[in-house]
């Protein structure tokens, strides 16, 4: 069986459509880093349904490829990381509202 | 231009309304999203990668000031002031807010617009020539019979729930500039040799992941049975068509699996039974709807001062020799404004360049825009006379790129940037060919070159039908280009041939280059276009500039 790599939860808001992390406390945040790195599959596949059953604030959630960084976990994949950004055509989503 | 009746007027608020109410319904939670999702895909809502994108139909690509203007004003108000013209002739806007998605669909039904059809498994916004009304090479007006389809499919009670979406396209004119061969059904005016005017039918077009070009089922079909007939090819579709597999779920697979002659047999069959049943009202409908697309009262006056202006201003006469198409008053042009300035993303539109196109057509266009399925805006009617100073207030908009048609007019979906379904992104690949011709300042030289750019495999940027198409996709985790040479969009269309292994988002850049220095080694002239030059030598020679290394190989 293929070796389980880490995974963050992730999902968009409901109202307003961004991108969104499950953190360790059960917040979302907007910032990958401040996701909770799951690194034990029975964890992950537990987080997800907890996700999912927040039908009235989180919309479509599900289980993205992450590694540990300095500053919290970071995407492995280049969609993930377009995401924990915005688009590269304007300064406008992420990019531009967290900092 | 078409105006909405009561009926058309009553039908989009009640819909406003009743969406208005779902979106209430999944906020406080009385909705799931399983629930919501194919309520808001119904009124052209998506949930894309950073936000919600909402999409707008333009019905045959036909706006008046005025709805551009509050396409402007949604821009402005609801989104990141711009909006993206789409290449099935909608609009979309990137960033809306769930909870602001009724108040603007309300503020399009104050225009006379709305998101009805844009998604989903339906009958999609019917498309058609950007030019119709105007083209010189034009048989009829094609947008009476668009209108038409489009009243006949909204809401048609036995073709909500098809096997997958399905997209209509209709050219009034020989020069096909609507790209009906690539289309479900494609429907070409003609006349017989009676000298009627009926259409040739051609079904089972489109690219995607199974790109096939439409086949002719008939070659003369009266105005009167358009609308029996079209009925029942999608009544046959609607019975055939595979719902057991998305990716087989589109009648051109359903043609193929079937045979040409089972579906024809079949469709006459349907349409002998429906013909009857239309008693003579969609005929007196289509003479009302020709009334409202009657021409517009074109000035005549003097075009000296165009012809003084087109001898001594150099910037005027290259913007006049790409971005005008021929009237069929001699007197008038068709104006393509470009919305692909040199590395600006290809079909955006800020708030205040819509103001600025809406006001342009009011003073000097008889009032009409047109959306081209090439993302750009065309000012159909516009007097020779007046195209010195429509162009001089376009250069001051940032709209005067003097590029239709050439290298830097390129077609790209969304892709990764925006696209929840994208492989790999599309914008910035157009942004940095655009950039790099201009550099080497050459496109002008390069002559007419088609590039269209999809960021997956479901083709909305048609890279089948560009000149050289190119397709981003995941390769192992990384970004990676294939390319397609020699597709064609037009009355002749063909789908391009691909060119052999893709390339890295690094490389993508210098590929098409390769590709472009080799064709102007190549070509007899500059008379001979990429495509010409294309169709005379076949892949071998672009193939062996694309990778330089493998010939060495073989030479070894």
């Amino acid at each position: 069986m293929a070796r389980f790599t880490p995974k963050v939860v992730t999902a968009n808001a409901l109202l307003e459509g961004d991108v969104i992390y499950l953190c360790a406390d059960d917040r979302w945040s907007r910032r990958h880093q401040d996701a909770e790195l799951i690194e034990d599959e029975a964890h992950a596949q537990l987080r997800l349904l907890h996700a999912m059953g927040q039908r009235g604030t989180v919309v479509g959630a599900y289980l993205a490829d992450a590694k540990a960084g300095p500053d919290g976990p970071e995407p492995t994949h280049f969609r993930e990381a377009f995401r924990t950004r915005g688009p590269s055509n304007y300064h406008h989503g992420k990019q531009a509202e967290l900092n | 231009m078409y105006r909405y009746s009561d009926f058309d007027e009553a039908f989009v608020r009640a819909r406003v309304a009743q969406f208005g109410q779902q979106v209430a319904r999944r906020i406080d939670g009385s909705l799931s999203e399983d629930e919501f999702r194919p309520l808001r895909l119904m009124n052209g809502l998506y949930l894309q990668l950073h936000a919600y994108m909402l999409r707008v139909a333009i019905p045959y690509g036909t706006l008046n000031p005025r709805q551009m203007r509050q396409l402007a004003y949604i821009a402005e108000t609801f989104d990141k002031g711009y909006g993206h013209f789409t290449t099935r002739q909608n609009i979309q806007f990137n960033w809306p807010k769930l909870p602001d998605v009724p108040a603007i669909l309300s503020a399009l039904a104050d225009v006379e617009m709305h998101a009805i059809q844009t998604s989903g498994n339906c009958v999609r916004n019917v498309t058609s020539d950007h030019f119709a009304g105007a083209a010189v090479d034009e048989i009829e007006d094609p947008r009476p019979y668009a209108e038409l389809l489009r009243q006949w499919s909204t809401d048609h009670p036995e073709f909500q729930f098809l096997p997958r979406k399905f997209k209509i396209a209709i050219t009034g004119a020989p020069n096909d500039r609507a790209v009906t061969a690539a289309h479900d059904i494609g429907l070409r005016v003609v006349k017989n040799g009676q000298g009627e005017i009926g259409f040739q039918v051609l079904v089972g077009g489109g690219l995607g992941r199974t790109p096939m070009v439409g086949m002719v089922v008939r070659d003369f079909l009266p105005v009167e049975d358009l609308l029996p007939y079209t009925e029942a090819v999608l009544s046959v579709y609607n019975t055939l068509g595979r719902r057991d597999n998305k990716y087989k779920a589109r009648i051109k697979i359903t043609l193929h699996e079937t045979g040409k002659e089972e579906i024809t047999r079949m469709i006459e069959a349907r349409f002998a039974e429906l013909r009857p049943l239309f008693g003579g009202n969609d005929q007196a409908l289509l003479a009302e709807i020709k009334a409202a697309f009657a021409p517009p009262a074109f000035r005549n006056a003097p075009v000296d001062a165009y012809d003084a202006f087109y001898k001594a201003d150099p910037v005027f006469r290259a913007w006049a020799d790409t971005n005008l198409s021929a009237h069929r008053n001699a007197q008038y042009a068709i104006v393509t404004i470009s919305l692909k300035a040199h590395g600006a993303t290809p079909g955006d539109a800020t708030a205040d360049q819509m103001r600025l196109m809406a006001d342009l057509a009011e003073t000097y266009g008889h009032g009409e825009l047109r959306i081209s399925h090439e993302q750009n805006v065309i000012l159909p009617h516009v007097h020779k006379s007046d195209l010195p100073a429509v162009h001089a207030a376009l250069l001051q908009a940032g709209l005067g790129t003097a590029n239709v048609g050439l290298i830097s007019d390129i077609i790209a979906c969304p892709g990764m940037d925006y696209c929840a379904l994208a492989t790999a992104r599309s914008i910035p690949v157009a942004q940095e060919i655009a950039t790099r011709f201009e550099e080497l300042k050459l496109e002008h030289d390069i002559g007419p070159l088609k590039i269209k750019i999809s960021g997956c495999i479901n083709a909305c940027g048609h890279h089948h039908v560009g000149h050289i198409g190119i397709l981003g996709l995941d390769r192992a985790g990384v970004e990676n280009y294939q390319i397609t040479l020699g597709g064609d969009g037009t009355e002749d269309a063909v789908i391009g041939e691909r060119a052999g292994p893709g390339f890295a988002y690094d490389d993508i850049v210098p590929a098409i280059e390769r590709i472009v220095r080799a064709y102007l080694e190549l070509r007899d002239g500059p008379g001979e276009t990429f495509l010409q030059a294309y169709r005379r030598l076949g892949l071998a020679p672009f193939k062996a500039a694309l990778y330089p290394a493998e010939g060495k190989r073989d030479a070894a």
